[in-house]
C-alpha cells in the first residue's frame, strides 16, 4: 500500500467530471510524475489529492488515514506541502519572511528547518533579505519549494515547478527535487517537460482525458515506444 | 532679518499647520490603506468611524472633566482616548460581523462591499448626529500653547512670531509614536507579517495556515484605533463636527491613493502631500512676500480656502491619470 494514494478519483469543478476513476500514488522517498497532453487533468488530479476539488467517487489516503474530506489547510497540518504553479511566493515579502510564513502553523522553533532549506538552496540564504518578487523565475521557484518545506511535510506536491524557467535552471531544480526526495519525503509533481521529468521519476503516470493511460517506472515509460510516439515527440 | 521674518511667518502659517494636518490625514489614510490591502475594498465609512470614535472620546472627556479629573496642562481628551478607541473597535467589529462578513463569505465583487460601506457610512453618520448633534464641539482643555507668539518674539527679537500650539505638538508626537509602533508590528510581529502575507497573496496565505478571520479582526482593530486617534487629534487641533469628518474622507482617500493604496508608507507620504498642497495653495502670501522685498498688489492667494477639497480632488485625478499605482507602487483601484 502506498504512502499517499488517490484511488479511483472521479470528479470535477461542478458540471462534467474531469477525472474518471483516476489513481495516483507515491511512496516515501520517491518521485512520482504526472504527465500527459494539455487538458488531460494532470493539475486537476493533483489538486484533487490536495483537497482543492471535491471528489464524487474514490478516496485519498495519507499513510493509514482517509483524508478525502479534509480541507487543503487541514491537509497541510496533516503533513502535505503544496507548491502552486503560479503566485506561489509572497512577492512583497523577503525570502526569509516567505519561509517564516511557510512555517506559520508551527509553534516550535523552526530555525533548524530554515537552515536545512538554506542548505538545499544556498542562493536563498544569500538573498534572504530581498523581496521574493525581485528574484529570477528559478529563484522564485526555490523560494516556493522552500516555503512548502518549512512545515516539514511528509509529502511535497509540485504543480509544474519548471514552468517558464530556462533548461539549465530546470536541470538544477530537478536536482534539488531529487535531494528533497532523498530526505525521505514523497514527491509528486505535474510536469510539462515530460522527458526530463520522467528521467528522474521513480513512478510515472500518463493521463489522457482524466484517465490513467500508462503507469510504470519513469525509465520504462521513457523506453515504451507507444508513450514515446504519442507523448514524448518520438 | 526680513528673510528670517518671512521664514518664521511661513513656518507659523503654512509649515506647522500643514505638518499637523498631514499627520492627521496620514493616520486616517493608514486605516483606509490597511482595510483596502486586507479586505480588498475602499471603505467609505472610514470618515464616520473616525467621527464615532471621536464622539465617544468627547463624551468621556466631558464626563471626566465633570468628575473633576483632568490631565493638567495636557488635554483631558488624551485620557479619554483609549475608551474612544475601544468604542470604535467594538463598533467596527460589530459592523464587520453584521455587514461586511456576509459579503466576504459570498465572495462579492469589491464594488458591492464599497456600496455596503456607503450604507454603513450613512448609518454611522446618523448615529453620531443623533447622539452628539450636528454642531461644532470644542473639547480641548489644558494649555493652548507650547510656545506663544509673544514668547517667541521676546526670545528671538523678530517682528514675526512662531506659535507652537499644544494640539499641533501633541499631533506630531502621537503620530510619530503610532506610526513607529504600527511599522514595528507589521514588519516584525508574527500577526503583522501574516497580515502582510494575506494582503500580498490571499490564496497562498490560506495555504500557509494563516487564519483569515483573525487577520480581518486585527485589521479592523488597527483601522478603528488609527481612525479614532486621527479624529481626536484633528478635533483637538480644530474642532469636532460630524460633517467635517465625513468630508475628510476625500483628502484621506487622496492621500492613500497618492502614496499607493495598500502601502502603509505611501499613506503617510500621501497624507503630507495632500496636506501641504492644501495649505500652500490656499495661503495668502502677501506679507511673506513683503518681507522678501516684493510689493504684491493682491493677497497672493492661489486659491480661496473654500476650494481646499478641490485640491484633493485634482490631486486624485492627476495621480489616477498619470501614475495610478501612486508614489510607492500600490495596487490599482
Amino acid at each position: 500500500m502506498s504512502f499517499l494514494i488517490g484511488e479511483n478519483m472521479t470528479g470535477g469543478y461542478g458540471g462534467a467530471d474531469i477525472l474518471h476513476s483516476c489513481t495516483i500514488a507515491v511512496e516515501k522517498g520517491e518521485i512520482a510524475v504526472i504527465v500527459g497532453p494539455n487538458g488531460a487533468g494532470k493539475s486537476t488530479a493533483m489538486k484533487a489529492m490536495f483537497g482543492m476539488l471535491g471528489l464524487r467517487e474514490g478516496q485519498v489516503r495519507l499513510g493509514e488515514t482517509d483524508i478525502t474530506t479534509l480541507s487543503p489547510q487541514d491537509r497541510v497540518k496533516a503533513g502535505m506541502g503544496f507548491v502552486p504553479q503560479t503566485s506561489n511566493v509572497f512577492v512583497t515579502m523577503s525570502v526569509q519572511e516567505n519561509l517564516e510564513m511557510g512555517a506559520y502553523i508551527r509553534t516550535d522553533d523552526f530555525s533548524d528547518t530554515m537552515a536545512q532549506v538554506f542548505d538545499l538552496f544556498p542562493i536563498l540564504k544569500e538573498k534572504r533579505k530581498q523581496p521574493a518578487g525581485e528574484l529570477s523565475g528559478g529563484q522564485r521557484q526555490q523560494v516556493a519549494v522552500g516555503r512548502a518545506l518549512m512545515t516539514q511535510p511528509s509529502v511535497l506536491m509540485l504543480d509544474e515547478p519548471t514552468a517558464g524557467v530556462s533548461p539549465i535552471v530546470m536541470d538544477e531544480l530537478f536536482d534539488r527535487i531529487l535531494d528533497v526526495a532523498a530526505t525521505g519525503i514523497a514527491v509528486m509533481m505535474v510536469e510539462q517537460n515530460a522527458r526530463q521529468a520522467l528521467a528522474i521519476a521513480d513512478r510515472g503516470y500518463v493521463l489522457v482525458q482524466g484517465r490513467n493511460r500508462f503507469t510504470d517506472t519513469g525509465e520504462a515509460l521513457l523506453a515504451n515506444p507507444e508513450v514515446r510516439a504519442s507523448f514524448l515527440g518520438g | 532679518m526680513d528673510f528670517l521674518n518671512a521664514l518664521v511667518m511661513f513656518a507659523n502659517f503654512v509649515f506647522l499647520p500643514g505638518l499637523a494636518y498631514g499627520a492627521q490625514l496620514a493616520l486616517g489614510a493608514l486605516g483606509i490603506t490597511l482595510v483596502f490591502g486586507i479586505l480588498r475594498f475602499s471603505n467609505f465609512s472610514h470618515g464616520d468611524l473616525m467621527a464615532f470614535g471621536t464622539m465617544i472620546t468627547i463624551l468621556v472627556t466631558w464626563w471626566l472633566i465633570g468628575a473633576g479629573i483632568t490631565l493638567g496642562p495636557l488635554p483631558t481628551a488624551l485620557l479619554a482616548l483609549p475608551i474612544g478607541i475601544v468604542g470604535a473597535i467594538l463598533m467596527s467589529l460589530a459592523i464587520d460581523r453584521l455587514v461586511f462578513r456576509f459579503y466576504r463569505r459570498q465572495k462579492s465583487a469589491s464594488i458591492v462591499l464599497v456600496m455596503a460601506s456607503v450604507g454603513v457610512m450613512f448609518i454611522l453618520n446618523g448615529i453620531v448626529r443623533l447622539i452628539i448633534g450636528p454642531n461644532d464641539q470644542r473639547f480641548a482643555d489644558g494649555e493652548r500653547f507650547l510656545i506663544t507668539v509673544r514668547e517667541f518674539r521676546e526670545w528671538t527679537g523678530l517682528a514675526e512670531g512662531l506659535a507652537i500650539r499644544l494640539p499641533v505638538a501633541i499631533t506630531v508626537v502621537v503620530a510619530v509614536v503610532v506610526v513607529i509602533a504600527l511599522f514595528w508590528f507589521l514588519n516584525y510581529s508574527r500577526t503583522g507579517k501574516a497580515m502582510r502575507a494575506y494582503s500580498d497573496n490571499e490564496d497562498l496565505a490560506l495555504l500557509s495556515g494563516i487564519n483569515p478571520d483573525k487577520v480581518v479582526r486585527v485589521t479592523w482593530i488597527i483601522a478603528a484605533a488609527l481612525a479614532t486617534i486621527a479624529g481626536v487629534l484633528y478635533g483637538l487641533d480644530k474642532s469636532f463636527r460630524p460633517f467635517t469628518y465625513f468630508q475628510l474622507l476625500l483628502p484621506m482617500f487622496a492621500a492613500a491613493i497618492v502614496g499607493g493604496i495598500g502601502q502603509p508608507i505611501g499613506a503617510i507620504a500621501g497624507g503630507f502631500v495632500v496636506a501641504f498642497s492644501e495649505v500652500t495653495l490656499t495661503y495668502a502670501y502677501r506679507r511673506v512676500l513683503e518681507y522678501m522685498g516684493f510689493q504684491p498688489e493682491g493677497l497672493v492667494q492661489l486659491l480661496s480656502t473654500e476650494y481646499k477639497f478641490a485640491i484633493s480632488f485634482v490631486i486624485l485625478v492627476i495621480v489616477l491619470l498619470i501614475r495610478p499605482t501612486g508614489i510607492f507602487r500600490g495596487r490599482v483601484l
